[in-house]
């Protein structure tokens, strides 16, 4: 399946939880957040999360800002 | 020794919000954040890959500064868009104070008045404390307000402008009929002097960056800005005299030397 990370496609063998995806990206610590598809998905619920082919994930960080 | 600025129950003695955005080098901009005397800072959110860590380390300084963080959503041009980005902020920032910014125009940074009330009224039931950005038109405040806004941010000039107050018939219009909403111009303030100006008005605060950032000397600008809000503010407070069409001597005219009675007989 596909699913898009930050607006680039990345190929994965099966279905997963976002917790799961996200530990396989190399994310980790506490200092991001994701978006499932446009909407914001809590840090509670990554294991609940299932990812689907075609999803679009954003995870973002903090940067300065005015 | 002035009043404390209350924005949502929270008592604040600096007048001056900052942003963080485009120092010369985080060390200046760390500097420069203590020289203004801000207790509250604008920042942001924005994709990043794992191996990057420059949102850790900008975390960990912004954590250690004691300032209240006031997260924006910049660059949003749908509620939809600002309500994640305001969720995710506050899952990663731990607060649920918020710049709301919901743009309608790339050129000169609008903000959308229908986007920003519609995503204003969404993220108060969500429980945020939102600070939007928005225009100076009265009505779009006052429907602000109606969806529960506490603090309002009406623009100087478009954002990185410096061009000032553009519109003061409309600012003081805002102030004279939104005499208790807290008011902090946000975006437009290119000079100490205009910072001034906003503070003599009467409005609550001034929120800036760009002037700061890209002066040649950050560090001292931000302290120039202090100083400015300051006069700006005591000077409200203490009340401005009343303009006048003709002049007034300030010096005392009685017992002026070289007067002769006899010199008003030439006169006329």
């Amino acid at each position: 399946m596909q699913i898009f990370v930050n607006g680039e496609g990345h190929s994965f063998e099966r279905p997963t939880d976002l917790s799961n995806l996200l530990q396989q990206l190399g994310y980790s610590g506490e200092t991001f957040a994701v978006a499932l598809n446009g909407d914001f998905v809590p840090r509670a619920s990554y294991l609940q999360t299932e990812i689907k082919d075609g999803d679009a994930l954003d995870v973002v960080a903090p940067v300065v800002g005015g | 020794m002035t009043e404390q600025l209350n924005l949502y129950g929270s008592a604040f003695d600096s007048r001056l919000l900052v942003g963080t955005a485009l120092y010369p080098s985080p060390a200046i901009m760390r500097e420069s954040v203590e020289a203004s005397g801000s207790e509250i800072i604008t920042l942001s959110l924005r994709r990043q890959n794992p191996e990057q860590q420059q949102g850790k380390m900008l975390w960990d300084y912004i954590r250690d500064s004691g300032c209240q963080l006031l997260p924006n959503t910049a660059g949003c041009k749908t509620p939809r868009e600002a309500i994640a980005l305001a969720e995710m902020s506050r899952e990663i920032f731990q607060t649920d104070w918020l710049k709301l910014e919901v743009i309608g125009d790339d050129y000169n940074l609008q903000p959308d008045p229908y986007g920003l009330i519609e995503a204003a009224r969404e993220l108060v039931r969500r429980g945020f404390k939102v600070l939007p950005y928005c225009t100076d038109d009265l009505v779009v405040c006052r429907k602000l307000l109606d969806v529960g806004c506490e603090v309002l941010m009406p623009w100087g000039a478009p954002i990185g402008t410096g061009q000032g107050l553009l519109n003061r018939y409309n600012l003081q219009t805002l102030r004279e009929r939104l005499p208790k909403v807290p008011l902090i111009i946000d975006a437009g303030i290119g000079a100490p002097s205009q910072a001034a100006e906003a503070m003599e008005m009467g409005f609550d605060a001034v929120l800036l960056n760009t002037a700061i950032a890209k002066a040649q000397n950050p560090v001292l600008m931000a302290r120039a800005f202090r100083l400015a809000v300051e006069a700006g503010r005591s000077a409200y407070s203490a009340g401005l005299m009343l303009k006048r069409q003709t002049a007034s001597p300030s010096t005392p005219t009685l017992d002026m030397p070289f007067w002769q009675q006899a010199d008003t007989a030439f006169q006329d």
